[in-house]
């Protein structure tokens, strides 16, 4: 049997290769950042405007905050059947000067975790169904 | 800012009755209506919150409201924003009563909710961050609670107990109020032996979803004085403010925050800017108060409101609320009323129900969760997208 497409769960958001990495948006003018790149124009109100570039965020920040959530959340989510708790990290990017979300790789233990540990950005699955397996991004401590 | 004046005001007992939300809003209204000595004929202009999760009598709830009370003509407004509705819905008929358009008004909000988790409305919605919050990470309200309870830990030292006492303290004063849900005083170890829902915090920390309604009637300060009450409750400060560009902590719905590449980080938060304009207006700051209902979406919040209200310095909120300042009898009560620990939240209802406690408070009619000598109360919360809404009561 062939092996199932990979597809990101969401178009555009982040790449796969040759590193994975979210993709946000620049302002030429103030020089602030967007993410997910869901704005036309520069938002910060004192920006009298600029080009907007598509840019790679940084692939490594520090954890700001994290959780780990021990019930099934409601759908959209699809959770596994039994359910598994997952953590959710929220990270700093040093050179953007802004937090992101994104779930921690399912198999690094919550006690490893502390606000200020080093993460870096990688792919894991999210769900699957018959058709294809659902790519998502994820924080993981950097290897020491 | 001129004051205007609180003639009553009215609830519906929170719970999980499973019955329309109208039905509670009319008996809160009517209630409101008894409390104000007022004949609903008079009510010249009604403000509804809104609730989403109740089709569309929900969307135009000062109609629906008006309609189950039986309609006179005269004027109306619906107003949705999230948690903020109610408030909302305040500042439009202060708006109205001060701009001299009615001298009278009745501010009504009710929901009924679904169990378990908030969701995310039905359907592909991958335009509204709402709904890829779950769909793309299974971020849910208490993730986002859970991930400032964890901060302040990390920032201030703050320790699960000191969240479970927080609980603990609204359990009690709960227990005194008959609109409260959950009318039981728990203990450290029962709040401790509750299931962790999103880590540090556990299920008997956080805010359930709750049915419920709440209503008040206010008026010019001249209407109530013909009306025969010669010292009235006032609202003497309404904040309905944004954020300002760029918000540093990531609020519900969001899954990324503003950049501060561009600009610095700014002096403060969302949150601390909430309160500065309904003190502003007041003349009152946060030395004024007598007590304060907060927005105790988790024990661990609470502590976060202290220091967004100027009620102490970051970092000492843990210090006021061992040292008992914040329990009753303590120098300024927080949430008196058992909060949203004791209640659970009914969206549309909830910031209206927080005037209603500080009017019985300031009028001295709470019995045994009475604030003795209250003068001057705050209460604040805030709506999902960036509704501050915070009010200033004093007598």
């Amino acid at each position: 049997m062939a092996e199932k497409p990979k597809v990101p769960v969401i178009e555009g958001w982040f790449t796969l290769e040759p590193q994975p990495s979210l993709i946000g948006l620049r302002c030429g003018g103030c020089g602030s950042y967007f993410f997910p790149k869901t704005q036309a124009s520069c938002i910060n109100p004192t920006c009298g405007g600029g080009e907007f570039e598509e840019v790679e965020l940084s692939r490594t920040g520090r954890i700001w905050s994290y959780t780990q959530n021990c019930y099934s959340p409601p759908a959209p989510y699809v959770s596994p059947d039994p359910f598994v708790p997952y953590t959710v990290a929220a990270v700093e990017l040093e050179r953007e000067k802004m937090v992101v979300l994104g779930q921690v790789s399912p198999d690094v233990d919550v006690e490893a975790l502390e606000v200020g540990t080093e993460v870096e950005l990688t792919i894991g699955t999210l769900y699957e169904d018959e058709q294809s397996e659902y790519l998502m991004w994820n924080w993981r401590p950097v290897a020491a | 800012m001129d004051e205007i004046a609180v003639l009553g005001v009215g609830m519906h007992p929170w719970g999980k009755w499973g019955r329309n939300f109208v039905d509670y809003g009319v008996k809160a209204a009517r209630d409101a209506l008894q409390d104000a000595e007022l004949d609903w004929n008079e009510v010249q202009f009604v403000s509804g919150a809104n609730t989403v999760r109740c089709g569309y009598p929900g969307y135009v709830s000062g109609s629906t409201f008006a309609h189950a009370l039986g309609f006179t003509g005269a004027q109306v407004a619906s107003s949705y924003s999230a948690c903020a509705s109610g408030t909302t819905a305040l500042a439009t008929a202060r708006a109205q009563i001060l701009s001299g358009s009615c001298e009278v008004a009745l501010v009504v909000g009710a929901d009924t909710t679904p169990k378990g988790f908030l969701a995310p409305n039905q359907g592909e919605r991958w335009d509204d961050p709402d709904w890829l919050r779950f769909k793309l990470m299974g971020v849910t309200n208490p993730t986002y609670f859970a991930l400032y309870a964890r901060r302040r830990m990390e920032l201030y030292g703050a320790t699960a107990r000191d969240f479970a006492k927080v609980k603990v303290k609204n359990s009690q004063a709960g227990v005194n109020n008959p609109n409260a849900r959950y009318r039981k005083a728990f203990t450290l170890e029962e709040i401790e032996a509750s299931p962790v829902v999103a880590s540090p915090l556990r299920l008997l920390e956080i805010c359930a979803t709750s049915d419920g309604g709440a209503a008040v009637v206010v008026s010019s300060v001249d209407y109530a004085r013909r009306h025969g009450i010669a010292n009235p409750v006032k609202i003497a400060g309404i904040s309905t403010v944004l954020p300002r560009y760029p918000e540093q902590i990531i609020e519900m719905p969001y899954l990324a925050t503003d950049s501060a590449a561009g600009t610095g980080w700014p002096d403060g938060g969302f949150r601390d800017t909430i309160p500065k304009r309904a003190y502003a207006e007041s003349g009152l700051g946060p030395e004024d108060l007598d007590m304060a209902e907060v927005y105790d979406l988790s024990s661990a919040f609470e502590l976060d409101w202290y220091e967004h209200l100027g009620l102490c310095k970051p970092g000492d909120a843990e210090k006021l609320l061992n040292d008992g300042e914040t329990s009753l009898g303590g120098r300024v009560p927080v949430n008196a009323s058992g909060g949203l620990g004791a209640f659970g939240e009914a969206v549309p209802a909830q910031a209206l129900s927080q005037i209603c406690e500080l009017t019985w408070q300031l009028r001295g009619q709470s019995g045994p969760r009475q604030v003795q000598g209250a003068r001057a109360g705050l209460c604040i919360n805030y709506g999902l997208f960036g509704h501050g809404s915070c009010v200033i009561l004093q007598r």
